[in-house]
């Protein structure tokens, strides 16, 4: 079988933020009763999280839960794991109203790290990214310029960044210009 | 800059992040009905200068419908409401009673 490879292969740009294609991240899409428990065991058992409340990001490394709408999880697992958790997902949630599907290859990830990550971000997304706002831990989706994309932060001066796949050279694109050298605003 | 809580994610999502519905509370004439019934339902919108009730979506967001309630002359917004309904919520038609004693729209007041 051919080797799967991301959107833009790890593709890197350092501006004023180090911006970083991330390569291959599984990702499950799962909607159902997000109050049942029976969904919120097999969340656990995929990802080793919690249930995440409203806008909640409960990531740890290539693994987490994300909050993406009131009947919709984002479930992020390692990139070779991923059919088997979705197998096991589905199994679990057999008896459930209830969908997941691998939606891996449709998506690209970046990461925006550095003391301007904020600002690079800012620029692109009609959000409110203060401190006192957006922490680690909170999920928001929006868009990125003309494209939608959600986004939360692995640390304080970390985003991580997903959007299509069919957008990830806009997107990438965006993230250079957001990040050009001497753009600082200085606003957070 | 029109600036609207969505109710189901919590965020106060600015307009660009937001799709448009049209007028809420549309009651749909469909096969069986009269063709005035039918016309009506089709073309024949309020346009009211004032208060207002709105379907917007959450379009690059958690992607769901929701009501919104504002006032068309200023601008101002009164608040948003679950899509689950077939009418404004009581408290709602209370607080903007408060800002605009008399106002009224289509069948509510």
């Amino acid at each position: 079988m051919s080797e799967p490879i991301s959107a833009l292969n790890h593709a890197r740009y350092d501006g004023i933020a180090k911006v970083r294609e991330c390569g291959l991240q599984g990702m499950i899409t799962l909607r159902g009763d997000l109050s049942d428990k029976v969904l919120a065991k097999a969340v656990k058992d995929a990802t080793g999280q919690k249930m995440p409340g409203q806008r909640e990001a409960l990531v740890d490394g290539e693994s987490g839960v994300c909050w993406m709408s009131t009947d919709e999880l984002l479930v992020l697992v390692p990139y070779a794991e991923v059919e088997a958790k979705l197998a096991a997902l589905t199994n679990a949630l057999s008896g459930t109203h209830a969908l997941a599907v691998n939606v891996s290859d449709a998506r690209a990830v970046f990461s925006i790290s550095g003391s301007n990550a904020r600002e690079v971000l800012g620029k692109l997304a009609p959000v409110e990214l203060s401190v006192e706002a957006f922490q680690p831990g909170q999920i928001r989706r929006s868009r990125l310029a003309q494209v939608a994309g959600a986004f939360w932060m692995d640390d304080a001066e970390t985003f991580r960044v997903v959007c299509f796949r069919s957008a990830a050279d806009y997107v990438f694109k965006l993230l250079k210009a957001a990040a050009q050298p001497g753009s600082e605003v200085g606003v957070y | 800059m029109l600036i609207l809580n969505c109710p189901y994610c919590g965020v106060d999502a600015e307009e660009s992040e937001l799709s448009a519905g049209g007028e809420a509370h549309l009651k749909r004439f469909g096969p069986g009905s009269s063709e005035d019934e039918f016309h009506d339902y089709l073309f024949m919108r309020e346009n009211p200068k004032g208060v207002h009730f709105e379907r917007w979506r959450h379009s690059n967001g958690c992607g769901k419908w929701f009501h919104a309630a504002r006032c068309t002359q200023t601008l101002e917004v009164f608040g948003t409401y679950s899509a689950q309904t077939t009418e404004p919520p009581k408290e709602l038609k209370d607080a903007i009673t408060a800002k605009r004693p008399g106002w009224t729209w289509r069948e509510y007041e």
